[in-house]
């Protein structure tokens, strides 16, 4: 039962991806990985369209049967839209991470610290590490 | 054809209703006095037995610690002695009013002084109020008080609370709750925290720390005391958890080790009903720094020998809950404490620990958990052994009542992957541990083989395997009358 790794995302060590839209934009959501180990997901708050957050703070949080997982800042940013089918359907974070389950459009505002972010090869190894 | 029993489908009360009053309401509510209603009650119309009925039968499908294991991680489901039941039902007790003078209520005073005592011994520390009416709201009482400390202390800008990684997750919502910020701490080696990793942590504006004792991994957090220091030499609180005191009534007082304020759950550890049959009850233990702020009322033995109960007390952060919390659940305490006493007491926790012991020496091998630290009174497993099977840990438990138990605790403490978290207490006969055991293993043996016969367990059960995934999004629990 591998985990699907989007081969044009960038990860985090807490299992966001984010993907490049048009140059400083990117949209961001969960991986694989993250859904499966959560299960089915019940609830997600979802950041403030227009916020800014710092890298590393906490932008929303994804509810499970299992547990409540924080949604962190991958790099600076700030949030141009977020993805509110979810409000009503949060199941399709489990059943397509990469495509439909998106959780937030973004402006990335600190670019160089996307170089700090994981790429799929990276990521695959720092999941199988993990295991 | 094999009649169970069990498989009647009960409806709600409001669905059977059919204009039958279980009253008969006296002629002052009825005649002299003028009906200003225009719509009638919503409530439903049934004859008592129609209702008792009803909750029987919903009893039946229920499932509780009289009917069987219930070894569910954390909580400490123990058996409640027949006994408190006795006394809590004795009508002096039953039947007072809290607004009876004080001359009248002398015994039942006693008792809550009593009590308050004998849990200031039990932790070591020097006072305690009983007023909080469950664990999460000792939590916010304990905090609230540091809070107050601070605030009259002038160190208002200490406002962060250290929580280990490994922490109920009552405790950060306690502290955002009580007007803290929380700031979480990676758990060391074998799940223990570390004083080096404390260290690391502080700052001026950390005002405490909460730990649980064993930890939730059922790790005794042999570092306490060097913890606690760090925090004091910085003016900081240590708070304690008494989630897991059920591990070390008796043998050790937690403010030994330098707890300064801890709440106890007493439909844990001191055996009041809980899990559907509570309320529960958490009162808080203080040191001597935080026992001006300490809630009213508070109960003042004269030199006489007589009890008065002070309403008004300069530092005092309030009222937290009417009169002096859940009295007849208190009672059921004090009740169990005398009963066992200061052995008894001592006796019941070491059975507990030698219970999560047996079972995990039992299974460590069948969970490849060999590396453990031994347990106190609960004991985790991963579901390292179930990788690559398609069996999950939930499957695990939904299998477990077929076999008459109840689930332990899944998925937490949420830094081990998949975890089972189990804790048999005291209560259980070797026998019954034995036979759990072995469902267990032979549980894991069949996820090795035959993944499909667990998709549709349970089986025996009022209801087969539930959709929870659908119950969370789409909660519809409310019935309009």
């Amino acid at each position: 039962m591998g985990k699907h790794v989007h081969e044009s995302c960038l990860y985090t060590k807490s299992h966001e991806w984010l993907l490049q839209h048009e140059s400083d934009t990117y949209v961001m959501g969960i991986s694989d990985h993250a859904q499966d180990s959560l299960g089915d997901i019940t609830y997600l708050g979802l950041p403030e369209v227009g916020k800014a957050f710092k890298a590393g703070q906490v932008i929303g949080f994804v509810e499970s049967v299992k547990a409540v997982s924080d949604i962190y800042a991958p790099v600076d940013l700030e949030v141009l839209e977020v993805n509110s089918t979810l409000e009503q359907a949060p199941e399709t974070c489990n059943h397509d991470p990469f495509g439909k389950g998106w959780i937030a459009k973004i402006k990335v505002t600190q670019s160089e610290q996307l170089s700090e972010l994981f790429d799929a090869k990276g990521y695959e190894a720092y999941l199988s590490e993990e295991q | 054809m094999i009649e169970t029993g069990l498989d009647i489908q009960e409806g709600l009360l409001f669905d059977s209703s059919h204009d039958v009053s279980g009253a008969s309401v006296p002629r002052a509510f009825t005649g002299e006095v003028p009906n200003l209603r225009e719509t009638k009650l919503g409530f439903p119309q049934l004859s008592e037995l129609e209702v008792v009925r009803h909750f029987t039968r919903l009893s039946r499908k229920n499932f509780n610690i009289d009917l069987g294991m219930y070894p569910l991680g954390s909580c400490t489901m123990k058996y409640n002695p027949r006994v408190n039941e006795t006394i809590s039902g004795l009508g002096g007790f039953s039947m007072l009013h809290p607004y009876q003078p004080e001359s009248m209520t002398q015994g039942a005073l006693s008792i809550l002084y009593d009590l308050e005592q004998a849990l200031a011994e039990l932790t070591g520390l020097a006072a305690v109020t009983l007023s909080p009416a469950a664990g999460a709201h000792g939590e916010f009482v304990g905090l609230k008080l540091i809070k107050a400390y601070l605030e009259h202390h002038n160190l208002s800008h200490k406002n962060i609370i250290l929580i280990p990684d490994t922490a109920h997750g009552t405790n950060p919502a306690s502290c955002i709750a009580a007007g803290f910020q929380v700031k979480s701490l990676p758990e060391g080696a074998n799940g223990v925290m570390t004083p080096e990793s404390v260290k690391t942590a502080m700052s001026e504006d950390v005002a405490g720390l909460m730990m649980t004792n064993p930890n939730t991994l059922g790790v005794f957090e042999h570092h306490a005391k060097e913890i606690a220091d760090v925090l004091h030499d910085q003016g900081a609180f240590l708070y304690g958890d008494g989630a897991n005191m059920n591990a070390f009534v008796g043998s050790v007082k937690p403010a030994d080790y330098g707890f300064d304020v801890m709440h106890l759950n007493l439909h844990k550890t001191f055996s009041t009903p809980h899990g559907g049959g509570g309320p529960g009850a958490g009162p808080v233990a203080v040191c001597e720094r935080l026992k001006p702020y300490l809630p009213t009322p508070r109960i003042q033995r004269e030199e006489d020998g007589t009890y008065r109960v002070l309403h008004k007390m300069p530092h005092s952060i309030g009222l937290v809950k009417p009169y002096f919390g859940q009295f007849l659940i208190l009672l059921r305490a004090w009740a169990y404490i005398t009963l066992l006493g200061r052995d008894g007491l001592r006796e019941t926790s070491e059975q507990a620990v030698l219970s999560a012991r047996y079972i995990q020496s039992q299974l460590q091998d069948v969970f490849q958990n060999e590396d453990a630290a031994p347990c106190m009174h609960e004991a985790v497993f991963s579901d390292e052994v179930l990788k690559g099977t398609g069996v999950k840990t939930l499957d695990i438990a939904k299998a477990l009542m077929d076999f008459g138990f109840h689930p332990p605790t899944m998925y937490f403490p949420l830094v081990v992957s998949g975890a089972l978290l189990i804790e048999p207490t005291e209560c259980e006969p070797k026998a019954e541990l034995d036979r759990f055991i072995d469902v267990l293993k032979s549980l894991i043996g069949k996820a090795k083989e035959n993944a499909e016969w667990f998709t549709d367990r349970p089986t025996q059960t009022p209801c087969s395997r539930i959709n929870e995934a659908l119950a969370a999004r789409n909660l519809d629990v409310a019935k309009p009358i």
